[in-house]
């Protein structure tokens, strides 16, 4: 039924699509002006890139922003897939509408509320602030997103090949690892990144958490557009927008050859018998 | 054999259960407890309500203790009312707006050639995958007084004089739709494009007007998808700090800022505590409502 994709419906596209990615065109075009005023255009320059490398502690705040970034999404990750495995294998256990609800919830609740009660429980255990506050903050609202994501996969997922395995007497772990984990793997990388991507936006609840030495990316932005928009700002965002964006390129590619490999591999095998 | 698969079967449950308890449940226990005391100066800035060294008895104590006053602090000055009061008119008119942006949007792409669609939906995801903050402050340059927007606006010469639309309400919505626009869609699409379209064509051949063919099929096909794309934009939206402190004027109240300023500046932990249990209160509702609903698409999807 798509013989009536009309005007309006192309000129809706168009627009929202005009919406979505004009302001962040803009951005990176003058983040390439000569000119120190942001919005009057003065030829193409790529000298506040190169101010942005001789920036210490720009530098340090990246640098503390990716290891938090990696260390959270990899625990997350973990976490959130054995939160989805748990939702969708195991229907009945008590207490599964708090934990359903608790994994629910984080995607949806405020920023601000769970920042300021995260940073209570480490005052409250007297917990010292800094880099492991941050992680541990990102590791409990990045989890929640990797489980909804890995979940969406898993209920999909035919469990006769998991039930195959096991009468061949596979273990539960075996199992997991030969035969649950390949299939499931693609929503598992795609979960890591946006745990990982979640992690390095994130400026409320690493507000919170953070203490002194760990200021990350985010708030070393937010400090300096409360003074006002500057070119190297636009600099820096252009490289976040651009590592984000190849990101997701290769792994649409490689989602995409991966699937392709699989048509072939079931081709070949029906070509077989 | 089998004690093993128990054993997984526990820890499976066991860990991220824990995990949750531990970094979700407990924290917002602790900020009810601290919502209770009184501020004092010193660090950390509270008077503990409850120290479990004294027993049963030190918790009974402590429940008489309990005090009201930064509840009553609330209520007293209209500053927090009127912050509350707010939000929820600043988020809901968001909402409808992105709702008004969202659905032709959605609906466009859902009658899109199937060959277009996988590369149209990357397209709304593709921007969530970019910083909030960043997309946030890419409005700043536009909007502001010698901005792009004005430039662009004065140039063709529609306006004569720059408008004022930084630090006004108005860049706030701008700002909560363009941020909450890929949410809105998401579930949107979701719900326009399992639709037969057959239905449409049927109704208009019976003599239905294509705006009475929308409200009588199309609208009521995807109300799942309008409900959850609207809770996913005003839950968030209600509590957002980052919007109205970099787009927001002076005048623009909102209960996240005011939440982080009596924080950060006003270093008073308790009153803070105390805007944030008042905020979830009121979220309460609408966060329920999502979570039977995202069980449900659970159950259906087994």
């Amino acid at each position: 039924m798509n013989t009536s994709w009309t005007r309006f419906n192309i000129a809706s596209v168009v627009f929202g699509f005009a919406f979505l990615y004009l302001p962040i065109l803009l951005l990176v075009i003058y983040s390439f002006n000569e000119s120190r005023l942001v919005t009057v255009w003065a030829g193409f320059s790529t000298k506040w890139y190169r101010e942005l490398f001789n920036n210490q502690g720009l530098m340090d705040a990246a640098w503390v922003t990716v290891r938090v970034g990696l260390v959270s999404a990899t625990f997350a990750t973990v976490l959130g897939t054995l939160a989805a495995l748990a939702l969708t294998r195991y229907t009945r256990f008590n207490g599964r509408i708090l934990f359903s609800g608790m994994v629910f919830a984080p995607l949806v609740m405020p920023e601000v509320i769970t920042g300021l009660s995260l940073l209570l429980l480490f005052v409250a255990v007297d917990f010292g602030r800094g880099f492991w506050t941050v992680t541990l903050a990102h590791i409990t609202f990045t989890m929640c997103f990797v489980a909804v994501v890995v979940q969406s996969r898993l209920m999909s997922f035919d469990r006769s090949l998991e039930e195959a395995a096991m009468d061949l007497g596979a273990g539960p772990v075996t199992t997991f690892l030969q035969i649950t984990l390949p299939v499931i793997l693609p929503a598992v990388i795609a979960g890591w990144m946006l745990a990982f991507t979640l992690s390095l936006d994130d400026l409320v609840i690493a507000s919170f958490t953070s203490g002194p030495g760990a200021t990350t990316l985010p708030m070393k932005i937010y400090s300096q557009v409360r003074l006002g928009v500057t070119p190297e700002i636009n600099a820096v965002c252009t490289l976040l927008i651009g590592a984000v964006a190849i990101g997701v390129i290769i792994a649409s590619v490689l989602n995409k050859s991966r699937e392709v490999r699989r048509l072939r591999d079931e081709q070949a095998a029906f070509a077989n018998h | 054999m089998k004690l093993i698969s128990a054993i997984t079967r526990r820890l499976v449950i066991i860990v991220p259960y824990a995990w949750l308890l531990i970094f979700f449940l407990v924290p917002f226990l602790i900020v009810l407890k601290i919502s209770f005391s009184e501020p004092v100066m010193s660090m950390p800035p509270y008077a503990p309500t409850i120290d479990l060294a004294d027993g049963i008895s030190g918790i009974f104590d402590a429940f008489r203790q309990f005090s009201f006053s930064n509840y009553l602090w609330l209520t007293e000055d209209s500053l927090y009312i009127n912050a509350y009061i707010s939000s929820i008119k600043i988020a809901f008119i968001s909402t409808m707006l992105t709702l008004l942006i969202g659905f032709p949007l959605a609906y466009g792409m859902a009658r899109a050639p199937s060959s277009l669609r996988p590369t149209l939906l990357m397209l709304v995801i593709l921007p969530f995958w970019t910083s909030f903050l960043i997309r946030v402050y890419a409005w700043i340059g536009i909007l502001k007084p010698e901005g792009l927007l004005n430039q662009a606006l004065m140039a063709i010469g529609l306006i004569d004089d720059p408008l004022i639309i930084l630090n006004t309400d108005t860049a706030v919505y701008i700002g909560i739709v363009y941020s909450y626009l890929p949410f809105m869609v998401l579930p949107l699409y979701a719900a326009l494009e399992k639709m037969d379209y057959a239905l449409i064509e049927a109704a208009q051949d019976l003599g239905c007007t294509p705006i009475s063919a929308f409200w009588k099929i199309t609208f009521p096909l995807a109300i799942p998808g309008i409900v959850a794309g609207c809770l996913l934009v005003f839950i968030p939206a209600v509590g957002e700090f980052v919007i109205p402190d970099l787009l927001g004027g002076s005048r623009t109240l909102m209960i996240g800022k005011t939440l982080w300023s009596e924080f950060f500046n006003n270093r008073d932990w308790p009153v803070s505590s105390a805007v944030a249990v008042l905020l979830l209160l009121i979220l309460v509702v609408p966060i329920m409502f999502f979570q039977q609903m995202q069980a449900k698409s659970q159950e259906s999807g087994r």
